[in-house]
């Protein structure tokens, strides 16, 4: 197994498979803004998933560019944190999710930005500028749902404690990481105070509480997923299974 | 059909400079900071890098075709387009000059690209940008998300004009 090659894939797959559940709300949005500004932020995740894995295909070096790996895996292979394969549920919940990720993305992507690798040093420094506007609209919204009114309240905490137990998968390493640790990627627990400081920031700010330390899922950078994967995927990917090759 | 010696990088850029954006047309993309470089290798194939505004920006591909499009209308048939990310693309590399034309057509330009403020500010951010069409900066941020990846909604409450801002990034 290829570290560097695992390791692109997961911060693609990352991006791919959140861009995607957030493009369903594509003409479903709250409010027209909302509508935009999701599939806009769904846009910059795709295209930073484009990236990743375009890389990773030229790392393996077996010919699969990014439209083969996007399209053309099955859901054991994908190796995206399960945090971004959950339904949408609510405004509320997809908000909450957004924030948990955009808050972990941020000093991750800045920490890539020094990496030794030139060209993944390139990708993330672009999709770190990006990454920030992301956690600025995200934040906003927590502020707004979480000290509005008692039932925008109820949800964001409803929320946040049910999305809980997916965030320990973001800091938990594996012999991938270890291979790349110091010289190509961040330790992903060197991360956890980054992110634990604006989480708790933006949550005391938003009068919610954070759940307590307890069970923490893991599982999908080894490819063991929830079901919500596979059906997320065969949307994702009939068009190009059912027409291979096809181009318009 | 191009002769030895119109050959040099000033040429090619001329060329490039008559790609219009596909998004904002006003601007073309060499001023846009799209073209990073030109130039033509000694085996006579021009070599154009290009570096994307927006990771996901769908224009690119559109930009690329024209790019081909315009180099071989002039006579340049062999070009190898090359995709680069450092530096990362910035607003701040517009002039000027380009910021003006921005304005004149009917976007307000961006400020400074900030990468300092905090990450969740509270509140709304009280950059106001000028109104393209009044010149007023009685104007709201309605939001940081507009038609395209690099644009945002304001509000102008002057002259009563909603209006998009080419946002600093």
């Amino acid at each position: 197994m290829d570290a560097l090659f695992e390791y692109l894939l997961r911060l693609g797959d990352d991006r791919l498979v959140l861009g995607h559940r957030l493009s369903e709300w594509c003409g479903h949005g709250p409010v027209l803004e909302e509508d935009i500004a999701l599939a806009n932020v769904a846009l910059d995740l795709i295209g930073q998933a484009t990236h990743f894995l375009r890389l990773a295909g030229q790392v393996e070096g077996k010919g699969r560019d990014e439209d083969a790996l996007a399209y053309f895996r099955d859901a054991i292979d994908y190796r995206n944190v399960n945090l971004v394969e959950l339904p949408n549920g609510d405004y509320g919940h997809t908000i909450v999710r957004q924030f948990l990720f955009d808050a972990w993305s941020v000093p991750l992507l800045e920490a890539l930005e020094r990496t030794s690798h030139a060209e993944l040093a390139g990708i993330a420094a672009k999709a770190h500028k990006e990454a920030r506007y992301h956690l600025r609209h995200s934040g906003e919204w927590v502020l707004r749902l979480g000290d509005g009114t008692d039932e925008s309240h109820r949800r964001a905490q409803m929320a946040l404690d049910q999305l809980w137990p997916y965030t320990g998968e973001l800091f938990a390493s594996d012999e991938v990481d270890r291979a790349l640790a110091g010289t190509i990627a961040p330790d992903p627990s060197a991360l956890q105070p980054a992110w634990r400081e604006v989480v708790s920031d933006v949550a005391s700010r938003a009068t919610l509480t954070l759940p307590s330390e307890g069970y923490m899922q893991s599982g999908g950078r080894q490819g063991r997923h929830t079901e919500h994967l596979g059906h997320l995927l065969a949307e994702m990917q009939i068009l190009a299974r059912s027409h291979p090759g096809a181009k318009w | 059909m191009v002769t030895r010696g119109s050959t040099d990088t000033a040429a090619l850029l001329d060329v490039l400079h008559g790609v219009p954006d596909p998004e904002v047309p006003a601007l073309d993309i060499v001023e846009l900071g799209i073209v990073r470089r030109v130039e033509m290798r000694p085996d006579g194939v021009v070599v154009v890098e290009v570096t994307p505004t927006y990771s996901g920006c769908p224009a690119m591909q559109a930009i690329e075709q024209d790019i081909m499009a315009a180099l071989r209308a002039k006579g340049y048939d062999r070009v190898e387009l090359r995709t680069v990310f450092s530096p990362a693309w910035t607003t701040d590399w517009l002039s000027d000059a380009a910021k003006a034309k921005l304005t004149a057509y009917g976007i307000a330009p961006p400020g400074r690209a900030e990468t300092e403020q905090p990450l969740v500010p509270l509140g709304p951010v009280v950059r106001h940008a000028a109104c393209p069409y009044c010149g007023s900066s009685n104007t709201e941020r309605k939001s940081e998300f507009g038609p395209t990846a690099c644009k945002a909604i304001h509000f102008c409450h002057q002259c009563h004009q909603p209006f998009e801002e080419f946002k600093a990034i």
